[in-house]
């Protein structure tokens, strides 16, 4: 007796519909802000590392301190940090845009759109701002 | 024979209605860290450049201190809940899942705390 007739199908022939594949998807900035949104958290937290590294050689002295700061600012030290800065500021603004939809606001797609890119906006410029406050002062 | 209740039999099997427990307590976090996060940036950007005498000062101070204890607090409470559902998300092994869970758990506490004495040490020792 073949199983379609006790109304049981063999999962593995039958031709279903597929959940569409990311890989069909044209790219759009909403998409492109919800990965930044994950990827920028769970790379802060490696920012959460580097300041608890930093705060333990503030405690531990100022040879200690003094090595960790000639990392710190070295080019590639500097280059990270700004990855870091720009991290927080891009998961603290997109953080405020999920609050708003937490409020149910903010869903249609337009508004999703512009909101999105205000956000990487808001965050290159927080970014530059934070840098310039601290070099030039 | 079952001498309970279909009632009796049937409560305490639903939803634990803990389902947004979660959700909530990210939210709280999230919200705390707007303020907290820029207050920190300004700290930091207070002592970007500073000798270790002027960075010991300004984390030292009361307010640097504060400051800097409430965002490591929150931050990595929030960060613990974040990396928590990424892991839910991706890891689907038993073993690694829960061993995956536990170190998020464990390095967000230790880390955490780690910075916490710092800032504390920095604020009452000499």
């Amino acid at each position: 007796m073949k199983a379609d007739n006790l109304g049981v199908h063999d999962m593995s022939d039958a031709q279903r519909p597929l959940s569409p594949h990311l890989g069909i998807y044209q790219w759009q900035v909403t998409m492109a802000s919800s990965i930044l949104h994950r990827a920028t958290g769970v790379g802060l937290g490696g920012g959460l590392l580097v300041l608890a590294w930093w705060l333990i050689a503030a405690a531990s002295g100022a040879d200690y301190y003094e090595m960790v700061s000639g990392w710190l600012t070295s080019i590639i030290g500097r280059l990270v940090l700004l990855a870091f800065t720009w991290a927080l500021f891009y998961h603290l603004c997109n953080g405020i845009r999920h609050l708003f939809w937490d409020i149910g606001k903010g869903y249609d797609v337009v508004t999703a759109t512009r909101s999105a890119w205000i956000v990487v906006g808001a965050s290159v410029v927080l970014t530059l701002v934070a840098w310039i406050a601290a070099y030039a002062g | 024979m079952n001498l309970r209740t279909p009632l009796g039999r049937v409560r305490g099997h639903g939803s634990a209605k803990e389902g947004t427990h979660h959700w909530w307590l990210q939210r709280i976090s999230a919200v705390a860290l707007v303020p907290l996060s820029i207050a920190f940036v300004v700290l930091l950007i207070k002592v970007t450049g500073a000798d270790h005498d002027d960075a010991v000062a300004t984390l030292g101070h009361p307010f640097g201190a504060g400051v800097a204890i409430l965002f490591i607090f929150t931050a990595f409470y929030h960060l613990r809940l974040g990396l928590q559902v990424v892991i839910e998300d991706y890891v689907h092994g038993p073993a690694a899942k829960i061993t995956m869970l536990l170190t998020n758990t464990f390095g967000c506490v230790v880390f955490g705390l780690a910075c916490i004495m710092a800032v504390l040490k920095l604020a009452f020792g000499g």
